[in-house]
């Protein structure tokens, strides 16, 4: 493994905000984390990468324990996440997630999508909630839609509204689960231009995604993951232009067709 | 490659095809588009020409409204005399008879709290309290004892009121209780889950008949000497418990319908369990399964009428007891369509509410 050393890095200060040691993860019989170890410090960026069922959904999701891993640590903000309840709540308030399929709650519109969580985990009073809320719409551009249904949104709105959602909880980590993947073409890209200003603004976020436009504009370090094992992690313009492993050479040579 | 040429003209100009028809073309569209359905018309058309005008006959033309029994029996149509000659019997039972006013109050302000329930907009904490109010006047009207009104023992209530009783109470409080037991069968903790499955499949494995008689004739052997608990109390409770096992699983139904992301969702917010079903998986899960929930409520309003076996005296039991009184004997067809007239109106009601409910809860729609 290369060590990170890129000049653009914006890493001001090397606290380690998340640390992953020894990660060890199965479904059943399947191994599906080998070993990881991890360290992500603050205003980090981090785009991980590598075919599907490799792991990578499955490591970011263990970090605010939507998964439960078996062997290992993981640290997030100095809490380390075990069987205690406490643990995980304070986890899950600190750490931010944007699904694949956005998950809004369809029942609720999208100003109580971004009121629920600061209201009833964080005790918020109800109208600075929807101040705070209303503050996010607009940042995502969506301001208008606040009295909408999910349902009546399309892929690439419902998505800058998932991202507000997660923001409205004033997150210290965002971990992005495929945030394009279910979405039409022509909605990418307003989704990506949310997550760089959210980068530019010095965010701490781990993404699992394919674009490779985003992940050399915004991370500072690229991670190839494959067979539940991290194989590969360089900066961007290396990573792309030179990969070492040949697992990463054979992965680009299929995604950049 | 170049631009196609678009003719924006002749696109605002188009309008979409009005469909045209007439009489003959709607009869040809509806009733005899193909064999089967035309053979269908026919058949329906036949049976309709048969039956419905020897119907209107008996029930309208040849029949007699307010008379005394005597001229019903020399009356070739229907006798309706049979119900409003004892009209006050059948919707009040053994009630007695001077203090009818008080049953029929209750079920004036029941059907008004019903009537602004129906409405969504009317919903608040007020009604909720207007509802409390309202049971408690109810029980204090029907009961007596105190404010100077004569008591009335529960063994004296029926015909309708015991009825609606049996029917709002064995429904309201039986929804609540089967979705807590549809939550503790998908509990995580084995002791939770055994014991509400143990008591879904017990209660579903028995017909209502046998929990009526447990609570009737069984469960009292139980109690210490001198303890009772009133009959009506009993069979309630049997209702309810019966209710509350097919709620649980009708709502089991629409909790496993839920998609595993909006859970994922809700924990990534840092929700607790208590308010990712309160506020994420239960108004979701409940909405989708309001169908099959009122099926079930419909079946088990009309199965309040089985407490005739254990001597309750409800709206079937009043009806039956004019049909054997010896001077209205025979007019049996006349009571029983009034009284399932009654029941298609309360069934037709929660389906008529449960639609419009449906509709004011989709938040798919687009705007």
């Amino acid at each position: 493994m290369t060590q990170s050393n890129n000049p653009a890095s914006d890493v001001s200060n090397n606290d380690v905000i998340i640390t992953i040691k020894d990660l060890n993860k199965w479904f059943g019989d399947f191994h599906v984390l080998k070993d990881i170890n991890l360290e992500v410090r603050k205003q980090e960026k981090i785009v991980i990468c590598g075919p599907s069922g490799s792991g990578k959904s499955t490591l970011i999701r263990c970090i605010n324990r939507l998964e439960e891993h078996q062997m290992g640590q993981i640290i997030v903000d100095g809490v380390e996440l075990s069987n205690n309840l406490k643990n995980i709540e304070k986890i899950r308030t600190e750490v931010g997630m944007v699904f694949q399929h956005f998950n809004l709650f369809p029942h609720l519109t999208i100003l109580e999508n971004l009121t629920l969580g600061p209201v009833w985990v964080r005790k918020t009073p109800k109208k600075e909630a929807e101040e705070t809320a209303m503050f996010y719409l607009e940042k995502v551009k969506i301001a208008e839609q606040a009295k909408k249904y999910p349902g009546q949104l399309s892929g690439g709105q419902q998505q800058r509204v998932a991202i507000a959602r997660s923001l409205c909880m004033k997150p210290k980590v965002m971990l992005f689960d495929e945030p394009t993947s279910a979405l039409d073409p022509e909605m990418v890209k307003e989704v990506l231009d949310v997550m760089i200003q959210l980068s530019d603004e010095g965010m701490t976020m781990i993404v699992v995604s394919h674009e490779m436009g985003f992940a050399k504009t915004v991370a500072q370090r690229v991670m190839l993951m494959d067979d539940g094992m991290i194989l590969e992690e360089n900066n961007p313009v290396d990573f792309f232009e030179n990969p070492q492993h040949e697992r990463t050479q054979f992965f680009l040579s299929q995604i950049l067709h | 490659m170049a631009i196609i040429a678009i003719d924006k003209e002749k696109i605002a100009r188009i309008k979409p095809p009005v469909i045209k028809t007439g009489v003959i073309g709607w009869l040809k569209e509806n009733l005899f588009n193909g064999v089967i359905n035309s053979l269908l018309t026919i058949i329906i058309f036949l049976f309709m020409v048969k039956f419905v005008p020897p119907f209107i006959k008996w029930a309208f033309v040849d029949s007699v409204w307010f008379s005394t029994s005597q001229v019903c029996k020399e009356c070739e149509g229907a006798c309706w005399s049979a119900i409003t000659k004892n009209f006050r019997f059948m919707i009040f039972g053994i009630y007695p008879y001077e203090l009818h006013w008080r049953p029929f109050v209750s079920m004036l302000s029941l059907f008004t709290l019903l009537y602004f329930t129906y409405y969504r907009k009317y919903w608040s904490k007020t009604l909720l309290y207007a509802w409390l109010a309202g049971l408690v006047a109810m029980a204090v009207l029907m009961k007596g004892g105190i404010f100077g009104l004569t008591p009335v023992p529960t063994e004296m209530w029926g015909g309708l009121p015991l009825t609606l009783l049996l029917s709002i109470f064995g429904l309201t409080a039986a929804y609540p209780l089967g979705v807590i037991l549809a939550l503790g069968r998908d509990s995580k903790l084995p002791g939770i889950r055994y014991m509400c499955v143990t008591y879904i499949e017990l209660i579903r494995g028995v017909p209502l008949i046998s929990l009526l008689f447990m609570a009737s004739i069984i469960f009292p052997l139980f109690l210490p000497e001198g303890v009772t608990i009133n009959k009506i109390l009993r069979a309630q409770a049997a209702i309810i418990f019966f209710t509350a096992a097919y709620i649980a699983e009708v709502v089991r139904g629409g909790l496993q319908g839920m998609n595993k992301g909006q859970y994922e969702a809700a924990d990534a917010l840092g929700l607790n369990y208590y308010q990712t079903m309160r506020l994420i998986i239960l108004p979701q899960a409940l909405k989708i399964v309001i169908p099959p929930t009122v099926s079930v409520l419909v079946s088990a309003f009309k199965d309040t009428s089985l407490v005739v076996i254990i001597s309750l005296y409800d709206l079937l039991f009043a009806a039956k007891t004019v049909i054997q009184k010896p001077q209205w004997n025979g007019f049996s067809t006349e009571v029983y369509i009034f009284v399932a007239i009654l029941y298609f109106l309360g069934c037709f009601s929660m389906s008529n509410f449960s639609r419009k409910l449906e509709e004011e809860l989709d938040t798919d729609k687009r705007s």
